[in-house]
């Protein structure tokens, strides 16, 4: 509990801090720091929780970027997105176009999770990874918005009383919704519905036993996750400025599930420690060698083989806990 | 029609490469239950190897020689280093340390052989082309894939039918305790099937060589492809995978050529080349949902 309060106060305080250091420029590394916290959580909400391994999570993330980078893109434009067989305008507006975005991310969340959850095990993991796959080539077929070299934004959009061009204010917003969605999943996993998932986790056949619905619970599990990583996506957008393919790419959602499984999957706050670390240790090592992934592949192997429970699992020292 | 005929072979060709992969893959999967991420990298080292000796030597056919060996030896090195140890593990770890081995075999490539892909010339004996059918050309070397890997199929089929060894492995692929207990050496088994399939995975890296550029992580985009052909096919049958193969290289090669043709049929040409593009990109992944809506195991599952 100590540990969490002063994490959040030293969170809150942390642009003040980098602005004392006379070191500006970290604050956006921590807003992505954060932007993949949120994602990396929301995969683990399936993994860690529900026992559901997903390689293809980074298509969410990408779906809910592209929607905003289309929209933003047309409304810079002034033309309409769609024209028939109705008129859709292009959209600026945080509070309007994310919402958006975490729809459509849900949405297709609902389809790839229903025909992927028919499976389990080996299967799951190559079918999601397939569709994934699938709209990656999509997006990179998609000449109108820059096929394979991807769309740059002209600017972030508008949120009512922020100016999201401050990176100290995106840092904010970013960090405020981390916030909400780790509250949010708390609560969830701790709920009954938490409770179930867990138990088909464990074991399915005795849930379905008892009289759940298990299918019905997954699917559930599954969208909320595409949902939260969609609205991870709209955030990366702007925090960037720019969307590609390249964020659909297999190779991403590989980076994400390591995020969780370094920081500890199955906990809340092991994939936040996992997408920092990650992030950190790359740029870190960035500057030392340009070869790091050298270092980093066997240093997965290691966590892979005597690190079950990862950074969280080290820090606490404690078994895979509920919470 | 001569478009047709061409497109047919490539698809067969692209098939048949497809197998080499799916193969070895599924049996790794199938008999070993641990998922592979890093099949793709033994299709990438056999491709370098293949491409270094052959500039050295200029001779393809050591090229070749030298690469199988090398990949299946590195292959049974890391199973029995690493692979080993993650039998017993949950798929995520799997998923995990392969992932790794991916990132460490790309930033080896990228050391030893730079940034810049290499290119392999197709050797002089198999350069040029054939006329199958009088009047329509077509590339010696891409004939010569095709036959490498119906020959490969060949030989299998009659390995796991007819062989000591391919018993072996079928019986540890539908129950490896009762093989087991029958006095298999079930470890050595599983270093020799990973041996092969990354031998098959070698191969199909070399004879990719002349046809693609030779480039770290050129694994990973047919690592997918593999992934489908194995769905379709479903896990542990390598009947499965002959068959999901020629499907996925034919409906993939077809989808590209002729979609657009047929779109253009219908819409006005801009319109239609895009939404074929986007389209026939996408076909091989409808292909495996509506397989897996009809059949979730796979078109011939290994044990059913």
């Amino acid at each position: 509990m100590l540990l969490l309060i002063s994490a959040t106060l030293l969170l809150l305080l942390l642009p003040t801090l980098l602005g004392w250091l006379g070191e500006e420029y970290l604050i956006s590394l921590a807003s992505r720091i954060l932007i993949y916290a949120l994602v990396a959580v929301s995969l683990d909400l399936m993994l860690g929780f529900g026992g559901m391994v997903s390689l293809g999570h980074a298509a969410f993330f990408g779906i809910g970027a592209y929607v905003v980078a289309i929209f933003t893109h047309h409304s810079f434009d002034g033309s309409p997105v769609l024209s028939w067989p109705f008129v859709l305008p292009g959209l600026d507006g945080a509070l309007v176009l994310w919402p958006l975005a975490i729809l459509v991310s849900a949405l297709l969340a609902a389809i790839i999770g229903a025909l992927s959850l028919r499976t389990s095990g080996m299967h799951f993991i190559m079918i999601t990874l397939a569709f994934a796959q699938m709209l990656f080539f999509f997006f990179v077929s998609l000449e109108a918005y820059g096929g394979d070299d991807g769309l740059s934004l002209f600017a972030r959009n508008r949120f009512p009383g922020l100016d999201l061009s401050d990176d100290t204010h995106f840092y904010y917003l970013c960090l405020a919704v981390l916030g909400i969605f780790l509250l949010i999943a708390y609560r969830l996993v701790s709920s009954r519905f938490g409770m179930v998932i867990r138990g088909s986790r464990d074991n399915e056949k005795r849930m379905q036993a008892l009289g759940f619905p298990t299918f019905r619970y997954k699917l559930a599990c599954f969208v909320i996750a595409g949902a939260a990583a969609g609205l991870a996506g709209a955030l990366i957008a702007n925090h960037t400025e720019y969307v590609s393919p390249g964020l659909m790419h297999w190779t991403h959602s590989g980076v994400i599930l390591v995020m969780v499984l370094l920081g500890g999957s199955g906990t809340l706050f092991g994939p936040v420690l996992g997408a920092a670390t990650f992030l950190i240790l790359e740029e870190v090592l960035a500057i030392y060698t340009e070869h790091w992934m050298l270092y980093l592949g066997p240093a997965l192997i290691l966590v892979a083989l005597f690190a079950r429970h990862g950074i969280y699992g080290i820090l606490t020292g404690r078994e895979r806990n509920n919470v | 029609m001569l478009l047709v005929f061409e497109q047919l072979l490539n698809g067969l060709q692209l098939g048949v490469t497809l197998f080499l992969l799916s193969a070895g893959l599924t049996l790794i999967f199938g008999i070993m239950q641990v998922i592979n991420l890093a099949h793709g990298s033994f299709y990438m080292i056999g491709a370098y190897v293949a491409a270094t000796v052959t500039a050295y030597t200029g001779s393809f056919l050591l090229g070749l020689a030298v690469a199988l060996p090398v990949t299946a030896l590195i292959g049974m090195l890391v199973e029995m280093s690493m692979l080993r140890r993650l039998y017993h593990k949950e798929h995520v770890d799997q998923v995990l340390a392969t992932f790794g081995l991916i990132m460490f075999f790309n930033e080896l490539t990228r050391i030893i052989w730079g940034r810049q892909p290499l290119f392999m010339d197709v050797p002089a004996w198999l350069s040029g082309s054939i006329e199958l059918i009088p009047g329509i050309p077509y590339p010696t070397y891409r004939l010569a894939v095709i036959g490498v890997g119906l020959l490969v199929a060949l030989f299998l089929y009659l390995m796991f039918a007819y062989t000591r060894i391919g018993m072996q492995i079928r019986a540890g692929a539908s129950n490896r305790e009762m093989a087991a207990a029958l006095g298999i050496n079930i470890k050595r088994l599983y270093t020799l099937v990973f041996g092969l399939g990354t031998l098959l995975a070698g191969l199909a890296g070399v004879m990719a060589g002349p046809i693609l550029a030779v480039e770290a992580g050129m694994g990973e985009s047919i690592l997918i492809l593999t992934f489908v052909v194995i769905v379709i096919g479903g896990i542990g049958s390598v009947r499965g995978a002959f068959v999901g193969a020629l499907l996925v290289g034919m409906v993939d090669t077809l989808g590209r050529a002729f979609l657009p043709l047929f779109f253009r049929l219908v819409f006005p040409a801009a319109t239609a080349d895009g939404a074929a593009a986007s389209i026939a990109s996408m076909l091989i992944y409808l292909l495996m949902a509506a397989i897996l809506i009809w059949r979730p195991r796979g078109l011939l599952p290994a044990h059913s």
